[in-house]
């Protein structure tokens, strides 16, 4: 075998991956170390001031709508529902210098190392065999992905987003593309959204502060039970018309979003690049509601920060079946439904903010089964059904100095099968990552990140959702761990 | 990986860390300030009151650096990175002059005139509406922002100014506050129709040497410190401090003053209001009667 996969590898349990754990904690200490001490002797923290390109338009810095770029503190999430406005003289886009063009672009250059354990492998290179079992390891420089962001208003209360994205080999999609009609009736109560967007998320998986192969996604938000063949995911775009209101200061907000059953696809496909399966006929639909308030802290002090709560729920359809021509997918039918349901927080202590999320997860047995519902149901087939959720922690040493915390955990409550010989923790997910952002850079005309994270998750016999795995498991009833350690420079412009 | 590896893989990341942190540290060797607040003075003790809120300067120095410092700049001095580009000038804390105050021209604003600043923004430049800051939140910025000049321990903010009550709309009060704002010279300025076009318009600067334009009353924009009747009533019996526009509370009367503002949501021709309608009905039946306002309507408009 050769020395890139280790037999049997389990990071946690033998001695040389204390060693590795010893010298991850100490690249990351270092890291900090290394940012404080800069930012202590030379940089320009006297002068610091997210999308820089309403930055530019407004003069205001990152910090002013970010508590750190890309998620957004309150100020930002006010601006946000309002269109992309200030609700001053300055919105419209007359005001604007005619050079001024509202675009930015995202992009992390970085090292960073992927491990995965129990994975299927050849166990002598070459014999396509897929005989072994192995630790995957892969290291080195990389590229995420670009975003290429316009956004802001065509007209007092006519706001748009055109967000063209690309994976790191330049495979360029639309990510997110929408037309917003804003305060309609004069009324901040509603808002209407056309085309390509975001679920109202309370905690934004688009604006969150991981990038790390494993960190950087909630994996709540893509977990579907094992086997099923619904693609659904909370944390993707989806393609349709948002209703959304809120209150003048949005402490109070909902949405009520009628979208297409097809995973944000577009060209009538499950996909937003070629080559994705036909989509039904059926719509979906998201609610969404929070409510915000203050928490006073102890008297004669100011208070701890704005809190907020808030409960979602996502009722949607999957087809089971396919109208076909001589065996090609043409059209999904046969649609099953299923729905998610959770709750969601974010509170804050002075510099510290919590964010906890809970969600609950329910499939029709067909979708389980993935079988057609024109057939009668496999042999102990059942509806399959998983909760589970993370909390995230952030303390803000300064708006440039923040340290990020997550732990998350997913179970499957009721597997699709009765009869499964996985065991009924098959897909389980355990979670915990790591990070600290810098960000000497800060003018409202670019932003500049400094990232190093780590990060861990353990799937029980299934690919995990994260990670540079091989893509299949090599012990079906084992656990799969799947580590990052990261470090990017994230810039915006 | 075996543990040479992985050694390799550590220290080629740590000099990728320390070359990105030098190469940065290099672009910006100029600044030398760690502490974007350096020049604060004490800021421990100072505090606001508004409205049975107590506010903390400590606790808004923190929110200044988040959201103020980029215009109104790390010595407070309205000097910030994005001042440059922005137009009017963002506030000079340190010269504790404020445009909008309930208080006599020439005296300092109560802790309420700052805080109702910072919630309303001015509408006609880049100062936005904070409202979504919580009142705990604003209240310990006004504190924050008295540390700027020592005027605020030398001195007592002035008495805010006692607005009676407003009296009745009528052509009468409105024909009189056109009288007045011909009397008073308003015109030189705003315009004879509010267009802000007057003849000194184009001269007017700010109290740094700043141009500055007179209040266009035309567009129906809302005014800079606030849009009611007794906003636009406290606006001219205080004055703007810092720019041309004076206190006329020596010259004005109460009730006149009421009339003056009758007059001037008359010019607000693109704002519906209920002055401007009974002024178009009365323009219709008597506009020709009515003198030009200007500089050959001495004597009074009408």
């Amino acid at each position: 075998m050769p020395t890139k996969f280790r037999e049997g590898a389990n990071p946690m349990n033998i001695k040389w991956s204390r060693w590795k754990t010893i010298l991850t904690c100490a690249f990351l200490v270092l890291a900090i170390v290394l940012c404080d001490a800069r930012a202590a002797s030379a940089l320009p923290a006297g002068k610091v001031i997210a999308l820089p390109m309403f930055a530019r338009k407004y003069g205001l810095p990152c910090s002013a709508c970010h508590t750190a770029w890309p998620e957004l503190n309150n100020f930002g999430q006010v601006f946000r529902d309002n269109g992309y406005q200030l609700m001053n003289d300055r919105d419209s886009p007359i005001w604007q210098n005619p050079s001024y063009f509202p675009i930015s672009f995202r992009i992390t250059p970085s090292w960073h190392r992927e491990t995965t354990t129990n994975q299927q492998v050849d166990s002598v290179p070459g014999n396509g065999l897929g005989d072994g079992i192995g630790t995957l390891t892969q290291a080195g420089f990389d590229l995420s992905g670009m975003d290429l962001w316009s956004g802001g208003t065509l007209y007092k209360n006519i706001s748009f987003i055109l967000l063209p994205s690309s994976d790191p080999t330049a495979v360029w999609h639309f990510e997110s593309a929408f037309i917003r009609f804003d305060n309609l009736w004069h009324s901040p109560w509603l808002n209407v959204k056309f085309g390509r967007f975001e679920l109202d998320n309370l905690i934004s998986e688009k604006r969150f502060l991981f990038l790390s192969a494993n960190g950087g996604l909630y994996q709540i938000y893509h977990f579907d039970n094992p086997g099923s063949s619904n693609n659904f995911g909370y944390g993707d775009n989806q393609i349709g018309v948002e209703l959304a209101g809120h209150s003048a200061n949005s402490y109070t907000r909902y949405s009520v979003s009628v979208l297409s059953s097809n995973e944000g696809g577009v060209n009538f496909t499950t996909d937003v690049v070629p080559g994705g399966t036909p989509s039904n006929r059926s719509y979906d639909v998201n609610l969404a509601f929070s409510q915000a308030f203050n928490a006073p802290g102890t008297p004669g002090e100011s208070g701890f920060g704005l809190e907020r709560v808030g409960a979602f729920a996502y009722i949607g359809q999957r087809p089971t079946n396919y109208e076909t021509e001589l065996g090609a997918q043409l059209v999904g039918i046969n649609n099953k439904p299923f729905f998610r349901i959770g709750f969601a927080g974010d509170l804050s202590y002075k510099n510290l903010e919590l964010m906890p999320l809970f969600i609950y997860g329910h499939d029709n047995p067909y979708l389980g089964a993935g079988v057609p519902s024109t057939a009668p149901l496999p042999p102990g087939a059942q509806a399959p059904t998983f909760y589970g959720g993370f909390l995230e922690a952030h303390y803000y040493f300064n708006p440039q100095n923040v340290a990020l915390a997550r732990f998350e955990q997913i179970n499957v409550g009721q597997q699709a099968f009765t009869n499964t010989s996985f065991g009924g923790s098959n897909g389980n997910i355990t979670a915990v990552s790591f990070g600290y952002r810098w960000y000497p850079i800060m003018f409202s005309r670019a932003g500049v990140a400094l990232d190093g994270e780590f990060s861990r998750v353990r799937t029980i016999g299934q690919e995990p959702e994260s990670g540079n795995g091989t893509g299949v498991v090599g012990n079906p009833t084992g656990a799969v761990w799947s580590n990052s350690i990261y470090f990017g420079i994230d810039f915006d412009f | 990986m075996t543990l040479k590896k992985f050694a390799v893989t550590f220290a080629l990341g740590s000099m990728a860390l320390l070359t990105a942190g030098a190469t940065v540290s290099t672009a910006q060797s100029h600044v030398n300030s760690p502490d974007p607040l350096l020049g604060t003075p004490s800021v421990a003790t100072e505090t606001s009151n508004i409205d049975g809120i107590t506010g903390h300067a400590e606790s808004g120095k923190h929110l200044y650096r988040r959201f103020c410092i980029g215009c109104h700049g790390p010595d407070g001095n309205g000097q910030g990175m994005n001042a440059q580009w922005i137009d009017p000038k963002p506030r000079d804390f340190t010269e504790a002059t404020f445009k909008c105050r309930s208080t006599p021209t020439g005296t300092l604003p109560t802790d309420e005139d700052l805080y109702n600043a910072i919630t309303r923004g001015f509408v006609t430049t880049n100062m936005p509406s904070w409202r979504p800051l919580n009142p705990q939140q604003r209240a310990d910025l006004v504190a924050f922002i008295k540390t700027w000049s020592p005027r605020w321990a030398k001195e007592k903010p002035g008495a805010s100014l006692n607005i009676p009550p407003e009296t009745a709309i009528t052509i009468e009060s409105i024909l009189h506050g056109r009288e007045l704002f011909q009397k008073l010279e308003c015109w030189k300025c705003h315009g004879p129709e509010g267009h802000a076009d007057g003849p000194s318009a184009a001269t007017l600067t700010d109290s740094k040497g700043n141009p500055i334009l007179p209040f266009n009353f035309s567009t129906g924009e809302r005014f800079m410190c606030g849009d009611s009747n007794r906003d636009l009533y406290r606006i001219f019996m205080t004055g703007l401090d810092g720019s041309p526009m004076p206190s006329f509370a020596d010259v004005i009367q109460p009730n006149d003053a009421w009339d003056l503002v009758h007059f001037l949501r008359t010019l607000q021709v693109a704002l519906p209001n209920q002055e401007l309608t009974l002024w178009q009905t009365y323009k219709a039946a008597h506009g020709k009667d009515l003198k030009p306002i200007g500089p050959d309507s001495a004597g009074g408009a009408q």
